[in-house]
């Protein structure tokens, strides 16, 4: 038959430089963002939401890129966590890290449920289920109007100053604080997950997403890993949701409608799915290009929407495996 | 009481011949091509917009006639300049293409026809009810109804005794036999992607009667569709309609005792089905 996805993004790339080189370069670019972002004539929030949607989709990449397993339902978690996080703030403790737990907790746990269900299913299946009960989370989180305040949201909160005893560090009004604490939460867990795909069990998923058949008859127990890296990739993409909430001081059923699961999909599949960094800079491409379309027409949908046919005809494999492929030739 | 049961089981059995409506179009899609077409609502709003341009000129029941066969054709068009290449390719490809559709004719929709929503008018002695005592049943539903099973009952007879319905059947089984048979799977595809689509633009035409002309009309259905399709047993069109009218009537009655609980009972209704037969009501062991 045609092409599998395994084939695209099988093509290992050669590399245009050292790997450490541009991990190397990738940091000083983050580290220093808040000093060349408003010389470029942009402006520090924007480099907060590109750091907050790398998180999301490079924790969906965990599992579509190095799982091989197609979700189209992760904006359920993402709002979770940034549900669990508002309403913490809001109605229970005013503190920033404890509304983080709360938020990543409730995500991660409402993952692991739903993971039980749909592990057993493949392909087309599998995608269908997620986008599905992704949708539970929206209609709950919109119909349930005394606590989260359906459609116009959880508002009048906001994210309090980190108190580290000694001093308290205040997100809260300065941006470019935020933005480090934002960049901080993003390194730790980008470590993690890289710390995680290269140990055995990492390697056990890639192994699956080669081949799933060869691993179930090396005695792998495929199952229980693909529910593993569902609950991973699910925990972070709730991680990346606390931070959403956190950036906006506000939260609405938005942050987990469908359209937002698509929107990490397709920053994944924008930057390259094989590569490490692709989600990242998938979410800084597509986020300077809303930010730029949506100041100068109504129709961004359209625009966006077209984006994504474009993206999927002439550009599948994303910008990191397009620099692979003009290296070979 | 009674009353208020009935009503709300007939209400059901509307909602479900819609969702019905819709899922078998994306069944045949998802079965024949494996593409899931998340720009399916925005097919259906594409029925009932231009449904309304066409009244003017051709009156309520030429529009009827006429408007799913232009959506249709759009669709043919659609597949033959964009679906087509991403056959065989990973099921994100296309998942991704059509919700790039969907956000396009959302927003065309709301470019062309404006955003607000507009009255769609059906003949006067439709919208009248039938009975005193039982006020819900107007002309319009039980002409909704009827119609509803009639097209069913056709596409069932296409799939069954014409040529192009076996070819379809047999290539969801099996396309490369088919295809080695001399059947134009090409054409095949487009085909059946024309009538998929056709079911969406009636179901458009029909919903825009009763709820009136909002862009994004489509997204209240598309995910109860999704649903239905994965109750009733993917591979399974009988499953596919069976799923669509079983939750439309479930969340039909549950309105009458937890309203608040209407929308989520159907995905209740779905987890319930994954633990216990997750291959759905009618599907196919193994098949995915």
């Amino acid at each position: 038959m045609g092409e599998r996805l395994s084939d695209v993004v099988n093509r290992t790339a050669p590399r245009l430089m050292d790997k450490r080189t541009g991990d190397i370069l990738i940091w000083l670019l983050l580290l220093s963002a808040p000093f060349w972002l408003p010389a470029a004539g942009s402006y520090v929030e924007l480099g907060t939401r590109v750091v907050v949607f790398a998180l999301a989709a490079t924790a969906l990449n965990f599992l579509l890129g190095y799982t091989g397993v197609l979700s189209f339902g992760h904006a359920a978690y993402f709002g979770l966590g940034a549900y669990g996080t508002a309403l913490t703030i809001k109605f229970l403790v005013a503190s920033t890290p404890v509304g983080m737990l709360v938020g990543v907790v409730v995500g991660a746990i409402a993952a692991a449920i739903i993971g039980l269900m749909i592990i057993r299913l493949r392909g087309v299946y599998f995608a269908m289920c997620t986008i599905a009960f992704g949708q539970v989370f929206y209609f709950i989180a919109f119909q349930w109007f005394s606590l989260t305040n359906g459609d116009d949201g959880v508002s009048a909160w906001h994210r309090m100053p980190l108190d580290l005893g000694f001093t308290t560090i205040d997100i809260l009004n300065s941006s470019n604080a935020f933005y480090y604490f934002v960049l901080a939460v993003f390194a730790a867990c980008v470590a993690a997950m890289a710390f995680l795909l290269r140990s055995p069990f990492g390697r056990t998923l890639q192994a699956i997403r080669e081949n799933e058949r060869r691993a179930r008859f090396l005695g792998i127990p495929v199952d229980a890993h693909i529910w593993m890296s569902w609950v991973i990739s699910c925990f972070f993409v709730s991680v990346a949701g606390t931070l959403f909430a956190l950036m906006n001081n506000f939260v609405d059923p938005r942050a987990m409608r469908w359209d937002q699961s698509g929107t990490f999909v397709i920053m994944t599949v924008l930057g390259g799915m094989r590569s490490f960094w692709g989600p990242l800079i998938g979410s800084a491409i597509y986020l300077v290009l809303q930010d730029y379309i949506s100041s100068h027409t109504e129709n961004w949908m359209s625009f966006i929407g077209a984006f994504f046919v474009l993206i999927v005809l002439f550009f599948p494999r994303g910008v990191l495996g397009l620099i692979g492929r003009k290296a070979v030739s | 009481m009674t009353q208020l049961v009935l009503f709300n089981l007939f209400n059901g059995l509307i909602i479900g011949a819609f969702y019905a409506l819709m899922a078998l179009g994306l069944s045949l899609i998802l079965n024949l091509s494996g593409v899931i077409n998340f720009a399916h609502g925005g097919f259906l709003a594409i029925g009932g917009y231009l449904a309304y341009s066409l009244v003017p000129y051709l009156g309520y029941w030429g529009a009827l006639l006429v408007s799913p066969f232009l959506v249709a054709f759009i669709g043919i068009l659609v597949e033959r300049v964009l679906i087509r290449q991403l056959y065989g390719r990973d099921p994100l490809y296309s998942l991704l293409l059509t919700f790039g559709l969907a956000f396009m004719i959302e927003d065309g929709t709301r470019f062309i026809w404006g955003a607000q929503s507009l009255p769609f008018q059906i003949p006067a002695w439709l919208s009248r009810p039938l009975s005193a005592d039982y006020f819900f049943l107007t002309g319009y539903r039980v002409f909704m109804m009827l119609l509803v099973t009639a097209v069913v009952a056709g596409l069932f007879v296409i799939l069954n005794y014409t040529r192009l319905g076996i070819r379809i059947r047999a290539g969801t089984l099996d396309l490369e036999t088919v295809s080695v048979l001399g059947v134009n799977v090409r054409v095949l595809r487009n085909l059946n992607f024309g009538l998929g689509i056709y079911l969406a633009g009636l179901a458009g035409v029909l919903a825009v009667g009763m709820l009136g002309l909002q862009p994004n009309i489509g997204d209240n259905l598309i995910m109860p569709s999704f649903i239905a399709i994965i109750v009733g047993g993917l591979g399974s069109l009988p499953g596919t309609l069976a799923g669509g009218i079983l939750i439309g009537v479930v969340s039909g009655v549950t309105t009458v005792f937890l309203p608040a609980a209407s929308e989520a009972v159907i995905y209740v209704m779905m987890a319930a089905v994954l633990i216990v037969r997750p291959r759905g009501l009618l599907g196919e062991e193994g098949r995915f």
